[in-house]
């Protein structure tokens, strides 16, 4: 790893935040396009929450009965009805914990 | 009318929930480049010049893995390639802003900043200085993920493995998403994008993190077409 290569990186990232934000107007973007930008978020995100719940360290699924599928469900459950993002995470980690350290230990 | 620090301070706290896994990732990061035999400094350069968690372990990862520069730089780039769909959604809340503004915001554009900040600017689009809401989060961010990739470099990974707490990740994002599981067209996008990134996984330079969003788009034109 040098130097020049993450420099490499860091630009090409920069330009990923930069290009849309400074060089495209809101003219050029019709209502259309506009009306699909509304589902960016939920276009984006689940494409690290999934891989993140069903896929492991070493890049193969998961079981059916992995405790991060529980503890995902957990998650959802209680995000959905607190509405408080500390205890959505705070409620998937601990669900996981309790079963990896208590259940299946 | 919010003041300017008023709206600053509201993107810290909006966003400030998430460091619970923000700072956990960013030791194990920094504890990673270390491990893996990598100069410290330059472990650390990545987190000021890329500025992308994800993307700076997969950069580490590659690299350590002996695959070339050129194929690490791609990566990196793909991965954060995601940035221009954020850039599309927030260009409708900066395009007052002047130039060289502009280029001064994006470098703190993430993953969590966006979210909040969007959510925020929704709501408030009359507010004038819409925009430091999202230096509010986008700083926080900034500051905490240093702070974090610094500790992992100096102290090593000091958060216990067995811990798991990468799953904070995902747990962090199903936190964004969650209210909008209330409408039925949002779910089908949602279920499309995961589903398509399960999919598409093991395509080249970890590519499925924006081939998904692209499917998951597609399919949301098609369901606004079907609203009409």
């Amino acid at each position: 790893m040098t130097l020049v290569s993450i420099i490499f990186a860091g630009v090409l990232t920069y330009f990923t935040r930069m290009t849309m934000v400074a060089l495209i107007s809101r003219d050029m973007l019709g209502d259309k396009i506009k009306s699909v930008l509304e589902y960016v978020p939920s276009a984006v995100f689940p494409a690290i929450i999934f891989p993140g719940i069903f896929i492991n360290d070493y890049g193969t699924f998961i079981e059916m009965n992995d405790p991060k599928i529980f503890g995902a469900l957990v998650a959802v459950i209680v995000g959905y009805f607190s509405k408080n993002i500390i205890a959505t995470i705070l409620a998937g980690l601990v669900s996981y914990w309790f079963l990896i350290f208590v259940i299946f230990s | 009318m919010l003041s300017k620090k008023q709206l600053f301070t509201r993107g810290m706290v909006d966003i400030s929930p998430h460091m619970l896994s923000v700072i956990p990732f960013g030791i194990i990061c920094g504890a990673i480049g270390v491990e893996l035999g990598f100069d410290p400094y330059l472990v650390y350069a990545m987190s000021f010049i890329i500025f992308g968690g994800a993307s700076q372990i997969v950069f580490l990862q590659l690299l350590s893995g002996g695959a070339s520069s050129l194929v690490a730089v791609t990566s990196v780039g793909i991965i954060n390639s995601r940035h221009l769909l954020y850039g599309a959604v927030l260009s409708e809340y900066l395009e007052k802003l002047s130039f060289i503004k502009k280029l001064l915001i994006s470098y703190v554009i993430v993953d969590q900043g966006f979210a909040e900040s969007n959510k925020f600017f929704k709501k408030n689009k009359s507010e004038e200085y819409l925009h430091y809401h999202l230096i509010g989060t986008g700083c926080t961010m900034w500051v905490c993920w240093q702070i974090a990739t610094l500790s992992g470099i100096i102290l090593g990974s000091f958060v216990p493995e067995e811990l798991g707490l990468k799953f904070a990740i995902p747990l962090t994002f199903i936190a964004i998403v969650v209210q909008d599981l209330k409408k039925i067209d949002h779910v089908i996008v949602m279920i499309t994008c995961g589903l398509s990134s399960l999919l598409f996984f093991d395509a080249p330079f970890k590519s499925y993190i924006i081939i998904s969003p692209v499917i998951a788009l597609f399919v949301a034109s098609l369901l606004l077409r079907l609203k009409k």
